[in-house]
């Protein structure tokens, strides 16, 4: 029975029942729900189940192979992590919608068709906003809300490409789409803005570093390695991904040596990871795919040990700042081990997680002769120990002593962070049966003399410019200060064209109140108030100035006024209206 | 808490440790010499080129993102203003 069960329900149905009870309880749902869902995924047949019919169209909520199921065990495994790291945080809200994320993630995972995939992709889109939301502070509110609105930007660009693709194909299945006209440019915009591609990446950075101490690792896995999936779905060897994927491995780096945030670090290295991943993607090969699916794996594992590192400094000292933190290995050994083996395993160091799974991409790179791509990547390799694998650590655990003196991090963070470690160290050390679970046959050998070497001197090498470079005062000294990224377009650029759009169509407002609304009534009005005599002035002034005799100006103006109040005429005021009227037409008429 | 003694607040142990790194440095070097090279491009079966590569990397990256810091780098309380 359990077999045929979408792995999202678990979670949603703890999203619902867990709130019901009290603190105690509802940790047992929330630690239940992932591992029912891992049960779940694992015992899941191939092949498409629970298919419906909707509006004369084939639905499927699940459609189970080879590329989607890794991803499913590894969602449920975060997920698990996650909320075990979190039993200190009885937040309902954020428990919840930690919950309802975790379950859309899955629900895009395993859907057969793109209407489903399109519904949970905007519940995922919801439920991380309300993550971001659960920090409960000004300035994850202002992030929440510009979260919300990119995100649901990216839903509509999908939802568009969606419904333009099913009326040229006339089908829904997710399935290879490829670049090939604008209903798939579409949908490709769409995923590209939930896996972080520049220049549409800046939300990222904008929103995990506000979260919550537990909630950025809820955040850390889902989004972008569901686009991720998506991507490898649908876009596989699309050549533009790898150019893209490179600039996301190369950008980034820059800002995470600069970052002051240690969230910020970790999040501008997650955009470069990524970015790895796409390159991977977009090379297409069954190596190159095997490798992005294997890293996706391993970085989820990674990124949210280091994020629950940052996290469990947090829930000890209350800071984030590499202004504010240093020397705390001797009060936080374990969560300190735990920070490096994470650091080490995303700088792919040989025995650690990300040294078997990045590698098969880098070497798929070389394999297919792009030499350019193949030393960006190796750059972002070096960059990548530079600021994620020394910086976090050195600048929380080591550096200068803040002054700082916590306990060490809860038993659940550790035994949390633990979990996550050795999964890193035994993915690294025994990378087979990782290999057994990727989508094609894998015939690789990540472990070779030539290769553990190259690796280390990489690293050790990178290193060594670190030290000498903040022996030598050269490294950027840590500010507290932030960086603009592409962010500033609808923070700052917002401001300022709404300041714009101000001056200009307010002051056209002012201007046409003054001219129509004031002074051309006033004019008419005058005029209109008596029109024989105005225009009887008018020409007196007129013929006085042409002849130069203005001597009988007053004189002519007083007689003029004299009759008008005696109503002396023998014609009125419209009549004489007319008559000009009527000349000025015939003038017209006849010239 | 109390103030505590950590393990690098021992000179000779920083001196250790930094011995250590350099050793490794050394050691990784000498390897290179031995182990067989399977190049894809040419340059890069070059003898030590990833340590050159990475060293020369971590500068660059460094002294790039310093420039950067002048054109971009504003208060922490830019976008509230």
């Amino acid at each position: 029975m359990i077999s045929e069960l979408p792995p999202a329900l678990w979670f949603l149905a703890a999203a619902v029942i867990a709130p019901l009870f009290p603190a105690g309880l509802r940790k047992f749902i929330l630690l239940a729900a992932p591992l029912l869902a891992l049960l779940t995924v694992y015992s899941l047949p191939e092949g498409i189940h629970l298919s419906f019919s909707f509006l004369d169209q084939d639905m499927a909520l699940l459609k189970v192979d080879r590329l989607n199921r890794v991803f499913g065990y590894i969602f449920s495994i975060i997920s698990f992590l996650a909320v075990l790291f979190a039993l200190q945080n009885h937040d309902r809200l954020e428990q919840s919608a930690g919950m309802v994320y975790a379950g859309s993630a899955l629900g895009v995972t395993f859907a057969g068709d793109f209407f489903t995939l399109y519904v949970f992709w905007e519940l995922m889109a919801v439920a991380s906003t309300f993550v971001v939301l659960a920090a409960r502070d000004q300035a994850s509110r202002s992030a929440a809300f510009r979260y919300v609105m990119i995100h649901l930007c990216g839903g509509l660009f999908l939802l568009a490409g969606i419904i333009l693709r099913l009326q040229e194909t006339g089908s829904l299945a997710v399935d290879f789409v490829g670049l090939t006209g604008f209903s798939s440019a579409l949908i490709f915009i769409g995923i590209a803005v939930n896996a972080a591609i520049p220049p549409v990446h800046s939300w990222l950075k904008d929103a995990y570093p506000t979260a919550s101490y537990t909630g950025a690792v809820f955040l850390s896995a889902f989004t972008t390695k569901s686009a991720v999936y998506v991507m490898a779905r649908t876009f596989p060897g699309t050549e533009l991904l790898i150019l893209l994927g490179a600039l996301m491995t190369f950008v980034p780096i820059f800002y995470a040596v600069l970052e002051n945030d240690i969230r910020s670090v970790l999040s501008y290295s997650l955009i470069n990871q990524v970015g790895f991943m796409m390159v991977g993607i977009g090379i297409g090969s069954q190596l190159a795919i095997n490798g992005a699916v294997a890293h996706a794996f391993a970085h989820i594992l990674y990124k949210g040990l280091l994020f629950m590192s940052a996290g469990a400094v947090i829930y000890r000292t209350g800071k984030i700042k590499c202004t504010d933190l240093g020397g705390l290995y001797k009060y936080m050994p374990m969560t300190c081990i735990c920070c490096i083996v994470g650091a080490a395993s995303i700088s792919a160091f040989p025995l650690f997680s990300g040294f078997v799974s990045k590698s098969m991409i880098v070497s798929a790179a070389g394999h297919e002769h792009l030499t350019l791509v193949w030393l960006i990547l190796m750059f972002a390799s070096a960059g990548v120990f530079h600021h994620a694998g020394i910086k976090v650590p050195f600048f929380m655990f080591f550096g200068h002593d803040s002054g700082h003196r916590p306990k060490e991090a809860p038993w659940n963070m550790l035994v949390a962070m633990g979990i996550a470690a050795a999964l890193c160290i035994g993915i690294g050390t025994f990378p087979q049966p990782l290999y057994n679970i990727l989508p094609f046959p894998v015939d690789y050998v990540p472990y070779t003399g030539d290769h553990v070497v190259g690796q280390l001197q990489l690293l050790m090498f990178g290193a060594l410019a670190f030290a000498l470079l903040m022996l030598s005062g050269i490294y950027p000294a840590e500010i507290r200060a932030i960086n603009l990224d592409t962010d500033w377009f609808y923070r700052k650029g917002a401001k300022l064209f709404f300041a714009g759009c101000d001056k200009l169509f307010n002051g056209i407002n002012d201007f046409g109140d003054r001219v129509f609304v004031q002074q051309v009534p006033a004019l008419l009005n005058r005029f209109f108030a008596d029109p024989s005599r105005n225009v009887q002035k008018h020409f007196v002034k007129l013929f006085a100035e042409a002849s130069g005799d203005e001597s009988q100006i007053e004189k002519h103006n007083e007689s003029i006024d004299h009759r008008t109040k005696a109503l002396a005429y023998p014609i009125g005021g419209g009549v004489f209206l007319a008559v000009i009227f009527l000349a000025l037409m015939s003038l017209l008429y006849f010239f | 808490m109390q103030e505590k003694r950590g393990w690098f607040d021992k000179k000779e142990n920083l001196t250790l440790f930094l011995r250590i790194f350099y050793g490794s440095l050394v050691l990784l070097l000498v390897l290179d010499l031995f182990v067989e090279k399977h190049s894809v491009f040419g340059f890069d079966g070059a003898p030590s080129f990833s340590a050159v590569y990475g060293f020369i990397s971590c500068v660059l990256l460094v002294l790039i993102a310093k420039i950067l810091r002048m054109l971009l780098m504003k208060d922490e309380d830019y976008y509230d203003k």
